[in-house]
């Protein structure tokens, strides 16, 4: 035990005393919270957008005024008829046209429904989508409103419920996916470098030709690190909480206690990593490549896995992140516990335990 | 017998804030002659070296390197010289004919003159059938002599060894050195900076600097005989020992 | 015996970095390991430190064998590798706790041992290892490879690219340790550094040589070895290698190790042959061979 805390008190030497990379692994988070929360953003705001109304009522007028006097859209003219539709495109500056069918009021009045079509300029698809929803939820706003004082509901078709971020506030669906991606990089990362700096400097030769127990020198990698990675993950649900207004909706302490899980999920990948590459570079390209691309991209954190082809959604299966980001949605936004959520913490748990014996068993005791 | 000074350093001192790493060194070193240039890690040599070939600006005194003033003609200075070191010699994942071809368009010589040259040196080293495979390939010591020759392949006046054949094997130790008397033999001056003590006993002449000054300067047999030893290492020893 | 090997070889692909090495080191001896870089010295002690496995032979150290042993040996031996191996982020001090603490020690443990070399560093304990000159980190290496109590040391070229200074005051160190009781093996490129050993082996491209004292294998030297010298030294060794007697000639500082293919070979016939090619100053002096001249000679 003895020697296992003076490996520790080491590598809290190493961490502590290398400024840059400090920097790098507290700056990090703040730098990427803000970027996400305020640059990058699925929000819409002021989108051009024309008007096909076959019918020109009282109800197609009103809803018309209700989406231009909204400040996500702007009405840029009225098309006459479905053939000056794709000029109005092509002209490039309109994401939408809302057409509305024939006798739209008395349809509402006599069949109790009628239709608006939503046509979306899709090659911007994630804009497309967040246009559909947007113009969705000012008609059942609308909805809503007629329907207050009638007993019998007039229904107007299409409708999109959007639900827990009602708002549609962006960052709230970023913070998860950012906690992710850092923790995964921190903690993956900063390991796997950690071990294989050791092989390049030639320490590891010494660390070999010593009593030293293999799970001695993984673990005693690991352990400063969640300690670092803890402290990010405070900072970054402080940032959400208090800059970005973001609720917790869960319970702190299975948030807390998930967050763990999932560093030390991600630490067990590091050293993983680190045992099978020989040099820094290695170890850094296997993270960045092999780690951060697919954590950004198949997580689900910037692009809806019901999206992709059956094929990507297998793979998203074995990357931790997917699981974390269900995990940390379910607590933060929707407020669930551990009963909902017991499913993939065991996953977590399970690639966890995986990592960590396949690197113990993969560890070298020589140099070959 | 020697005339003609190639290079003459007069109270060229250099500081590093309040720490003086050359301190007012004066020699000089004549055409053809293989000078060993001594001292211990941290005696200022390296420092001393860099400012003779152009790399790094004195804080005072003179210097001029094959007849230009290193102040003020850097550019002249690094036309006449060549330079081969331990840690910087040639690139192991291009093939030997590469390297030659490489490090001669550097210095600026015609395709033409690059095929001859590298024909002749190819010849010389005896690698013909090696010219082809990866420079990686050759042990160190080969390694070494094939730097020494590119080193050369733009006709320097002057060239500059650092501590060439530490850790060569002993046979092909002396066939660099057998290359080194051969080229002074032509008129080359040779500058050797090194703390190898074996390899200051093939110099003409050695100086050597312990804590930013010459401490002595001569041949190696004179050293020898003045400090009533047998070696260089021996001559070294008592002159750091005096110093402390 | 300390360390024994028996038929060694060790390949890297296609290149035999090791080829059937057999010898052995008595308890407390100071045996040297001598040859050029990439002569195989480094690979051996790494087979010999069980970082590595061999592909076949036999060898076991402190009694232990090399491969079914290696945790004994990991508790028993001291290596310091070639490059320098500690933490440079890590003051003097922080180092030298950490690897007390690794073998299960403490510095005030085993501090008699290390004292005489310690306490040349102690005034700068609190520095960082990286901001050391190149002779301190070498003796902060020896300390720390020694503060568990060694049987066995292992210093694979600890003395390279270190100042004659610090290389003498090195080697003294390595006597006093002998006399300590343990036994050191020692690698060197420097021939020089040979005759400091009370034995030696000479390895070349994976193969030893020689095994003896520094001594019986000077004088082992088969024949008569002579210095040689003139005013033109290039010319001298074109024409020391044309004349017919010649054996062998290699530079040797500012002398020729001259020998010659001839059992009642004359120096006056050398020397007569010399002025014949207008050499001046020519001396022809009886030499003593040294680990060099017998280097050459037997890898030849």
């Amino acid at each position: 035990m003895k020697r296992f805390i003076g490996f520790i008190k080491k590598e809290y030497y190493h961490i502590v005393r290398d400024k840059r990379t400090l920097f790098i692994l507290f700056g990090m988070p703040i730098v990427q919270v803000m970027l996400f929360g305020f640059a990058i953003t699925n929000e819409i705001n002021k989108v051009e957008i024309a008007i096909l109304d076959h019918s020109k009522d009282v109800t197609t007028i009103e809803l018309s005024n209700k989406i231009a006097s909204s400040k996500y859209f702007e009405i840029k003219e009225f098309v006459a008829n479905e053939e000056s539709i794709e000029a109005a495109f092509k002209k490039g500056r309109i994401k939408a046209v809302l057409i509305f069918e024939k006798d739209f009021s008395k349809k509402m009045m006599t069949e109790k429904k009628a239709t608006v079509q939503v046509i979306s300029d899709a090659t911007d698809p994630n804009t497309a989508n967040t246009i559909s929803s947007y113009i969705g939820s000012i008609l059942l706003l609308y909805q809503q409103e007629i329907n207050k004082d009638v007993l019998i509901s007039y229904q107007i078709v299409p409708t999109t419920r959007l639900v827990y971020n009602p708002e549609l506030k962006s960052v709230f669906m970023f913070v998860p996916g950012v906690m992710t991606v850092i923790l995964m990089l921190v903690s993956a990362m900063m390991t796997s470098i950690s071990i294989t700096r050791e092989k390049e400097l030639g320490t590891m030769e010494v660390l070999l030709v010593s009593p030293l127990k293999p799970f001695q020198v993984v673990l005693g990698k690991v352990v400063p690190y969640i300690f670092l990675s803890v402290i990010n993950a405070v900072i970054i649900i402080l940032l959400s909480i208090f800059v970005f207004k973001m609720p917790v909706q869960g319970s702190f302490f299975l948030l807390g206690i998930e967050s763990i899980l999932f560093i030390v999920n991600a630490l067990s990948l590091g050293i993983l990593i680190s045992t099978i590459s020989a040099s820094q570079q290695t170890a850094m390209m296997l993270s960045l490549m092999g780690l951060m691309l697919p954590v950004i991209l198949l997580s689900g954190f910037i692009f809806p896995l019901s999206s992709m082809p059956v094929i990507l959604q297998l793979i998203s299966n074995i990357i931790p992140a997917k699981w974390f980001i269900i995990i940390i949605k379910g607590i933060m936004l929707k407020g669930v516990g551990l009963g909902y959520i017991w499913k993939e913490t065991l996953i977590l748990v399970a690639m966890t335990l995986f990592f960590i014996v396949v690197s113990i068993k993969k560890y070298k005791i020589r140099l070959e | 017998m020697k005339i003609e000074n190639v290079i003459a350093v007069k109270d060229l001192t250099k500081r590093f804030g309040a720490f003086t790493a050359v301190d007012h060194i004066s020699f000089e070193v004549g055409k053809g002659e293989i000078f060993g240039f001594l001292g211990a890690n941290g005696a200022g040599k390296t420092t001393a070296m860099k400012m003779l070939i152009g790399i790094s600006k004195p804080t005072s005194g003179e210097a001029t390197v094959a007849g230009f003033d290193v102040r003020k003609h850097t550019e002249e200075v690094k036309k006449s010289i060549g330079y081969m070191s331990q840690g910087f010699s040639l690139y192991n994942d291009l093939t030997i004919q590469d390297n030659i071809t490489f490090f001669g368009g550097i210095y600026g010589l015609k395709k033409t003159a690059i095929q001859e040259k590298s024909k002749l040196l190819i010849q010389d080293l005896g690698l013909e059938k090696m010219a082809n495979k990866l420079l990686g390939a050759l042990p160190l010591g080969w390694k070494q002599k094939v730097a020494f020759s590119v080193a050369l392949l733009h006709n320097p006046k002057i060239i500059f060894l650092d501590e060439p054949t530490g850790g060569v094997d002993p046979i092909t130790r002396r066939q660099f050195w057998e290359m080194i008397y051969r080229e002074a033999h032509k008129g080359i001056t040779v500058f050797v900076t090194t703390h190898y003590m074996d390899e200051a006993e093939y110099c003409d002449r050695v100086s050597i600097m312990v804590e930013g000054k010459i401490a002595a300067l001569d041949t190696p047999k004179n050293l020898k005989e003045h400090y009533q030893v047998d070696s260089m290492n021996q001559v070294f020893l008592k002159l750091a020992r005096n110093i402390e | 015996m300390s360390i024994s090997l028996d038929n060694i070889s060790k390949s890297y692909g296609k290149i035999k970095a090791l080829n059937a090495i057999s010898f052995e080191v008595a308890d407390g001896e100071l045996f040297g390991l001598i040859g050029p870089d990439g002569a195989g010295k480094t690979t051996l002690f790494r087979i010999l430190t069980t970082l590595l496995l061999p592909d076949q032979g036999q060898a076991t150290v402190a009694g232990y064998d090399v491969i079914k042993d290696y945790k004994n040996i990991r508790n028993q031996v001291g290596y310091m590798p070639g490059k320098f191996s500690l933490y440079q982020d890590l003051t003097v001090a922080e180092n030298l706790n950490f690897f007390a603490t690794i073998f299960g020690t403490t510095i005030a443990e085993n501090y008699d041992l290390i004292k005489e070399i310690y306490i040349q560093i102690e005034p700068f304990k609190e520095r960082r290892a990286g901001k050391l000159s190149g002779g301190m980190k070498q003796k902060l290496a020896l300390c720390c490879a020694l503060i568990h109590k060694p049987q066995v040391l292992f210093l694979d070229e600890p003395t390279t690219g270190v100042d004659p200074v610090s290389r003498k005051e090195f080697w003294d160190m390595l006597k006093r340790l002998q006399q300590k009781g343990i036994t050191i093996l020692v690698s060197t490129p420097y021939m020089d550094e040979a005759s400091l050993c009370d034995r030696i082996a000479l390895i070349t491209n994976g193969k030893i040589l020689e095994v003896d004292t520094p001594k019986a294998i000077m004088a082992a030297y088969p024949t008569k070895i002579y210095k040689v010298s003139a005013s033109q030294t290039y010319q001298l060794i074109q024409d020391l290698k044309t004349y017919p007697e010649t054996h062998s000639v290699y530079p040797f500082g500012q002398y020729m190790h001259f020998t010659s293919n001839k059992t009642n070979f004359k120096p006056q016939d050398l020397i007569r042959y010399l002025e014949e090619k207008k050499h001046t100053d020519i001396e022809v002096i009886e030499t003593v061979a040294s680990i060099e001249d017998t280097f050459m000679e037997l890898s030849k």
